[in-house]
């Protein structure tokens, strides 16, 4: 049986920072997972991928990534993502140090 | 030292000038990525989880005050104020951006330094024991062949597209300090009738496959070293897989054909080189002996050693722990700890390598050293500058007494940074560095290596950890696997799995209900980790990982 479709948005690396970076609805790159665009549909997740990865001169390796739809919107389900949009644990730098300043 | 010919210089100007012009065009967007990809990782420049980060080349892990205060400079002005040593005797800063990267390499190459092949398919930075030229049990400084090498191997043509990355390491020592069995090549300087030569060992390394290396040849003649070490990756490079990235690497390649098959055919390729090789290769090495001869000792009383030793406890603690014999009398190696408990592993601030590099200057020969177990070492200090240079350290946060210890823990990048990992490893030895310094056991524990990876590939080495903790995605979840028995050297051994995974939260619990167990099982104070296992095994160390299980059986 084909695995049931999983909410995703779109991320990627930000050219010079090499920051972590997200798809807005409005089809711009933000630093914040919860600026993303939620794609609830497969093609269309797909289609916009494709525009995605056409703006390589902003940034690197943009893919789809499983989603949770949270209260702030979107969530990761991946440990994984979970330290991308946070930063390392180790120090807090990377976007904790942003929110540091806020 | 090595000092960069004017060849050398110009070379790396000429380097970093065209990725300058590379790095322009990729940000005007006249380069896509995957034309970019291959330029930046020939210059060391990876992109991870959060942030690029440029992989510096510390040759042989040796380096000078100059070069460890530039380091500082460059954590000050284009990074996060500290820098990452590694397990490669390489160091790494975590958060540069593109921009500023040609910058930097300017800046390192103003102290000659550089990243060239610190990534890629191709023969990287040559590794070295790092007590080489002080150890007390070497038989010859093993720094003016990783040089010959370096020069070698940097820029080779025949080699810059090779089936996978390709690694050496050398040592002058019986005592291998250099884990050369889980090298590409590894290389230990030996002497037979008088002569010095090598014993070649091919097709050790860690990673997905491990294996510890085979010996190709007991005694290689020392002006044959080039030509035959050509020879081999010459063999490897042509019949090496290229259809499964995972099987590419020479230990495969000997595995599957068998070291005596590879020993006839690195025999018929070693007769072509050889030819091509008319001595200019010693001549080259003749120079390098000169640059690397040893420091002028001086003979000067100890007592202010002697002194310091009986009346300063926390003193006689760190000399005892981290000092190390020196081949000369009075002299003594000092390994500097980068693993105070709770720290990450590996990590120096800006700060710290100022101190260090001054240490290094005023007491040490102008000398430091990396070691691949995170550590820095000043390789020749007197005795009597000992108390003085231990109390530098304390003050800023350098002298923690536990070289050879528990929480002395190897732990790579893990998912912290790492794009390749798949769980987190910093985390995890600072909650056993931390832990065990609240127990207050760890001198009595004694000598115990924990080596952490965050994955597969193994750049923690927790395959030849007495303890080794791999950390894997299981299902979604950090889940970390032991083993057990493993040694990085001369007795060199892969770890012996022990059993199912832990969890993120219990993975602590779980070494110090092993490392307990280990003091009960042990017959004196003297028998380390190691020695209790090899002579019980796994079953009682299982028995108190797994209590569980037992009281099940029961």
């Amino acid at each position: 049986m084909p695995r049931p479709y999983l909410p995703k948005v779109i991320t990627a690396n930000a050219l010079i920072e090499g920051d972590v970076v997200y798809m807005t609805a409005k089809g711009m790159w933000s630093r914040c997972m919860r600026d993303a665009e939620i794609l609830n549909d497969e093609a269309d997740a797909q289609i916009r991928l494709i525009d995605a990865s056409a703006q390589s001169d902003d940034v690197v390796g943009v893919y789809l990534s499983d989603v949770a739809q949270g209260p702030n919107g979107a969530e990761p389900v991946h440990f994984r993502e979970e330290f991308r949009r946070t930063g390392p644990s180790n120090y807090l730098h990377g976007k904790q140090e942003g929110q540091a300043h806020v | 030292m090595y000092k960069y010919s004017d060849f050398d210089a110009a070379f790396i100007a000429e380097r970093n000038r065209q990725f300058r012009g590379q790095v322009d065009r990729r940000v005007a967007g006249s380069l896509t990525e995957d034309e970019f990809k291959p330029l930046r990782l020939m210059n060391g420049l990876y992109l991870q989880l959060h942030a690029y980060m440029l992989r510096v080349a510390v040759p042989y892990g040796t380096l000078n005050g100059t070069q460890m205060r530039q380091f500082a400079h460059i954590a000050d002005t284009w990074d996060k104020g500290y820098g990452h040593f590694t397990t490669r005797q390489n160091i790494q800063f975590n958060w540069p951006t593109l921009s500023d990267v040609p910058d930097i390499l300017d800046a390192l190459a103003d102290v000659q330094m550089h990243a060239i092949q610190t990534s890629g398919n191709t023969i990287r930075n040559v590794t070295a024991d790092h007590f080489a030229g002080a150890a007390a049990d070497e038989i010859a400084d093993p720094r003016p062949v990783a040089e010959l090498i370096r020069q070698w191997s940097t820029d080779h043509p025949e080699f810059q597209f090779m089936p996978r990355k390709f690694k050496v390491a050398i040592t002058g020592s019986e005592n291998d300090r250099a884990v050369i069995k889980a090298h590409d090549i590894g290389l230990r300087i030996v002497e037979q009738n008088d002569v010095l030569g090598f014993e070649v060992i091919v097709g050790g390394g860690l990673g997905r496959t491990p294996m510890i290396g085979k010996t190709l040849v007991e005694f290689l003649p020392r002006e044959d070293l080039l030509p035959y070490l050509e020879a081999v990756v010459s063999v490897w490079n042509e019949i090496g897989r290229r259809d499964n990235k995972y099987k590419a690497r020479i230990k495969i390649t000997v595995h599957e054909h068998g070291i005596d098959a590879i020993r006839e055919l690195v025999a018929a390729r070693f007769a072509e080189t050889k030819q091509e090789f008319a001595g200019v290769d010693m001549s080259y090495l003749a120079q390098f002996e000169d640059a690397f001869s040893e420091p002028v000792y001086s003979n000067r009383p100890v007592d202010a050693y002697d002194l310091a030793y009986s009346n300063d406890p926390v003193f006689r603690s760190w000399a005892d722990t981290n000092l190390t014999a020196h081949r000369a009398e009075g002299y003594s190696i000092a390994t500097i700890s980068l693993k105070a408990h709770g720290q990450t592993p590996g990590d120096a601030t800006s700060e710290q390598m100022r101190v260090m590099a001054s240490l290094a200057e005023r007491f040490g020969h102008n000398e430091l050293r990396v070691s691949h177990e995170q550590n820095i070492i000043l390789p020749h200090v007197h005795l009597a500058e000992l108390p003085q240079i231990h109390a530098e350290l304390s003050q800023i946060g350098l002298a923690t007494a536990n070289i050879g210890l528990i929480s002395d823990i190897i732990a790579c990048p893990g998912m912290d940074y790492c794009a390749l990992a798949t769980a987190r490893s910093i985390p995890i030895a600072q909650e056993i560095a931390t832990r065990f310094d609240e127990l207050k056991l760890e001198h009595d524990i004694g000598h115990l290596q924990i080596k952490i990876s965050g994955c597969i590939n193994a750049c923690g080495h927790h395959h030849v950890g007495h303890i080794g903790i791999l950390g894997l995605d299981r299902a979604g979840v950090e889940s970390y696997q032991i083993t057990l028995g493993g040694d990085a050297t001369e007795t060199a051994a892969i770890g012996e799995r022990a059993g199912p995974g832990f969890s993120a939260t219990k993975i602590v619990p779980a070494i110090e209900r092993l490392v307990l167990a280990y003091l009960d099982l042990r017959q004196s104070d003297d028998e380390t980790f190691l020695e209790t296992y090899r002579r019980l095994g796994l079953a009682p160390f299982k028995a108190a990982l797994y209590p569980e299980a037992k009281a099940h059986a029961a």
